[in-house]
């Protein structure tokens, strides 16, 4: 009846024996779940967890290497233990289609100038707000932060008005431009408070030295940011790349960014997966190497701006 | 931080040109987007007559819109608590793991890639049929593991034939049958496939001493056999649960053989035969997941599996800054490991829990690719969101940009709180 008899482990000898004779003899149910924990259970659960969450990836990629007919028949766990049905023949016909290769174009020419555009701009502002004394600096600061968290859905509409007045509505440059403003807030706040931390004296030993402020910026301010800029690159690229509420209202039907292309698959055809696995997995491909390569940054990255 | 201790009093030129590309940008595509979309939403969907707040009563009122407002109340509230939660669990377990950093890296990422794959992918894993969607393929497996699944889910008695369906389901020979008399049970309508394996069909025995009979599949190819006959090609049905009742009672039960035959002892005798429900009972399927009762929390459980992630690692780094000593300190007085973590890791993780609960908040708040890529058209409006309502509302055909507006206006307002604080927090930081 005693309770040390029905744990299976007890992760400390000591207090076991000597509570024997008195006192309440039940430990709560949480305290054997944790002692439980420490062992080989959750070993156990992690793996079980961690191929789990693996699991609709794996089920994705898989598909994209399987025939629509066997799609459409079974289950691409079937796939594993039938060699027969791999072929990279929807990848061929994925990549014979123009439209599809067209809007593989369409994102790397949104997403790189967006990237470098609220790198670029950010970074000017931040140093600004960092290192210039200005009438009105904190004040303006404080707005940029304030917009940290606005939701771009209360830019759609206004913003396709004015886009439609300045004829850059459904154009490249319009979903450029709409990301790069949104990236701003968190750019700003972001590198101002890694260029407040440069030590004084660089800069001014700089500008002894008869440095002018852009040169200083160029030569000192980003090569010192390096850190801080990699992540916001990373975030940014990420962000733009994956978008697709914002290439869906602005960027041009006819030649849209991969997200677009495929959700636009979607609702014409349905579920038809021979298609859509591949696609998916390609725009997959480079966040998942980006996601590899500069975890660290990412993670920084992801960890600063989630707030967006 | 860095006021008051700027180095240059910059001329107001430099100054402005550094400044002036960032808020050029912000001026014309956040601020006055944001003035815009307020008056906007006072107007009616032409933009020309102004008509108060009724733009924002009609998010209130409208069906649609309300079904959407509460879908929006689901997700702030259960994708949140549901990612943390998992991310605090992830994070506690994996402390002392050494191959940990494997785990982590194969939750976290999902956060890489975009909304529209990881709608794509499940959109597979919610697939119907279990012999494609992995989720229904998982759920039959662990419901037949635990309920036995029917062997003839199609068979029906021959319309105008001894056996009559009774209303729970089950096939009622009326005449009763008397020891010694076969009787002959003919069922149809089982598809051919499923017969692959079925013996031919054995007329029963008629023993004296005994209740036979045979349950069989009346039904010749091309329609050259007898009705309530066992002609020679006709196939047996095996496995099927017999019942003899009297008055309403079980007397005796049995199950046919592999030839269709079954005998029940003399007890049987004058008593009816009844073929039980559980043996024509269709397969069970699986979950309509994409269907309108559960198609939200299906599509939350997808963003949970793209955001518990993230939450684990904020978590996991706000762990790592637990100062060690405070907990051996807790333990040595004797506190167990779940003592420790609920009254110590817990409160001091606090401000993290907080932070990341707040900005999933957020983040839910404005979902849309995900519903949008998810749901089939057919159950959108029952998984839709309020982004997704706006994005309805303002583009396409019938677009009430008021309405969007309205909307847009709704969503900035509940971020007001998050805004404050985020700037109160700055004020602070900069007084010091």
């Amino acid at each position: 009846m005693t309770a040390p008899t029905m744990t299976a482990h007890v992760p400390d000898p000591a207090d076991a024996p000597a509570s024997a004779p008195a006192g309440p003899q039940r430990r709560p149910w949480g305290e054997r779940l944790a002692s439980l924990a420490s062992g080989s259970v959750v070993r156990v659960i992690l793996v079980v967890v961690g191929v789990l969450w693996l699991l609709p990836t794996a089920g994705l990629l898989v598909s994209s290497f399987r025939d629509p007919r066997d799609i459409a028949s079974t289950g691409w766990w079937e796939a594993l233990t039938d060699p027969g049905q791999w072929s990279f023949s929807n990848y061929d016909s994925l990549l014979g289609n123009e439209k599809f290769t067209g809007s593989v174009w369409t994102t790397v020419a949104i997403t790189l100038p967006a990237t470098a555009l609220v790198v670029v701009v950010g970074a000017l502002a931040a140093y600004a707000f960092a290192w210039m004394d200005f009438p009105g600096r904190d004040w303006v600061f404080l707005v940029v932060v304030g917009l940290l968290v606005v939701p771009i859905q209360v830019a759609l509409i206004p913003v396709a008005r004015l886009f439609n007045t300045l004829g850059i509505f459904e154009t490249t440059a319009g979903v450029v431009l709409f990301h790069s403003a949104f990236g701003l807030p968190f750019a700003i706040f972001l590198l101002r408070n890694f260029f407040a931390e440069i030590p004084r004296e660089l800069l001014e030993a700089a500008r002894l030295d008869g440095a002018g402020e852009l040169r200083l910026f160029f030569r000192v301010v980003l090569p010192l940011g390096g850190p801080a800029i990699a992540a916001l690159a990373i975030f940014q690229f990420m962000w733009v790349w994956n978008d697709m509420l914002v290439a869906l209202i602005f960027a041009d039907a006819g030649s849209p960014p991969m997200t677009v292309a495929l959700q636009q698959e979607m609702r014409q055809f349905g579920s038809n997966f021979d298609v859509l696995a591949p696609g998916a997995f390609l725009t997959m491909l480079i966040p998942l190497a980006i996601f590899f390569a500069f975890q660290r940054q990412f993670v920084s990255g992801v960890m600063a701006g989630a707030v967006k | 931080m860095a006021s008051g201790k700027a180095v240059i009093r910059a001329r107001p030129w430099v100054a402005a040109s550094f400044l002036l590309p960032a808020l050029l940008l912000l001026g014309a595509l956040v601020v006055y987007p944001i003035g815009y979309s307020i008056q906007r939403s006072l107007f009616d969907a032409s933009g020309d007559s102004f008509v108060g707040l009724d733009n924002f009563k009609e998010i209130f009122t409208n069906d649609g819109i309300r079904t959407a407002l509460k879908n929006n109340l689901i997700w702030i509230v259960v994708a949140p608590t549901v990612a943390t939660a998992l991310g605090l669990i992830f994070a506690v377990l994996t402390e002392r793991v050494r191959w940990a950093t494997v785990f982590k890296l194969v939750v976290f990422m999902p956060m890489a890639i975009s909304m529209l794959a990881a709608g794509i992918i499940f959109r597979m894993v919610y697939e119907q049929n279990p012999d494609r969607g992995l989720a229904n393929a998982l759920a039959t497996t662990v419901h037949d593991t635990f309920a036995e699944s029917s062997g003839w889910p199609d068979a029906e008695p021959r319309p105008g034939g001894p056996l009559t369906v009774e209303e729970d389901g089950s096939y009622l020979l009326t005449e009763p049958v008397t020891a010694g008399t076969p009787a002959l049970l003919p069922l149809v309508a089982v598809p051919q496939p499923q017969l692959s394996d079925a013996e031919p069909a054995v007329a029963p025995s008629g023993d004296p001493g005994e209740v036979s009979g045979t349950v069989w599949m009346d039904f010749t190819r091309g329609g050259a056999g007898a009705e309530n006959t066992i002609d020679p090609e006709e196939l047996a049905l095996s496995g099927i649960k017999v019942e003899a009742v009297v008055d309403g009672r079980v007397v005796a039960d049995t199950k046919t053989g592999d030839d269709g035959t079954f005998t029940l002892p003399a007890e049987a005798d004058g008593a009816q035969l009844r073929l039980t429900s559980d043996n024509f009972t269709s397969p069970y399927n699986g979950i309509e997941w994409l269907g309108p009762n559960v198609v939200t929390p299906a599509i939350i459980a997808s963003y949970v599996w793209m955001w518990a992630g993230f939450a684990m690692v904020l978590i996991a780094a706000g762990l790592a800054s637990v100062p060690r000593e405070t907990l051996e300190a807790a333990r040595v007085d004797g506190a167990g490991e779940w003592q420790v973590f609920r009254r110590i890791t817990v409160p001091l993780l606090a401000p993290v829990l907080g932070v990341v609960f707040v900005t999933l908040m957020i983040n839910v708040l404005k979902i849309f690719d995900l519903v949008y890529v998810i749901a089939p058209s057919s159950s959108q409006a029952d998984a839709n969101v309020l982004a997704l309502q706006l994005y309805l509302s303002s583009f396409g055909t019938g677009a009430d940009q008021g309405v969007g507006s309205a909307i847009a206006v709704f969503l900035l307002l509940l971020v007001v709180p998050v805004m404050i604080v985020n700037l109160r927090r700055l004020r602070r930081e900069n007084q010091r």
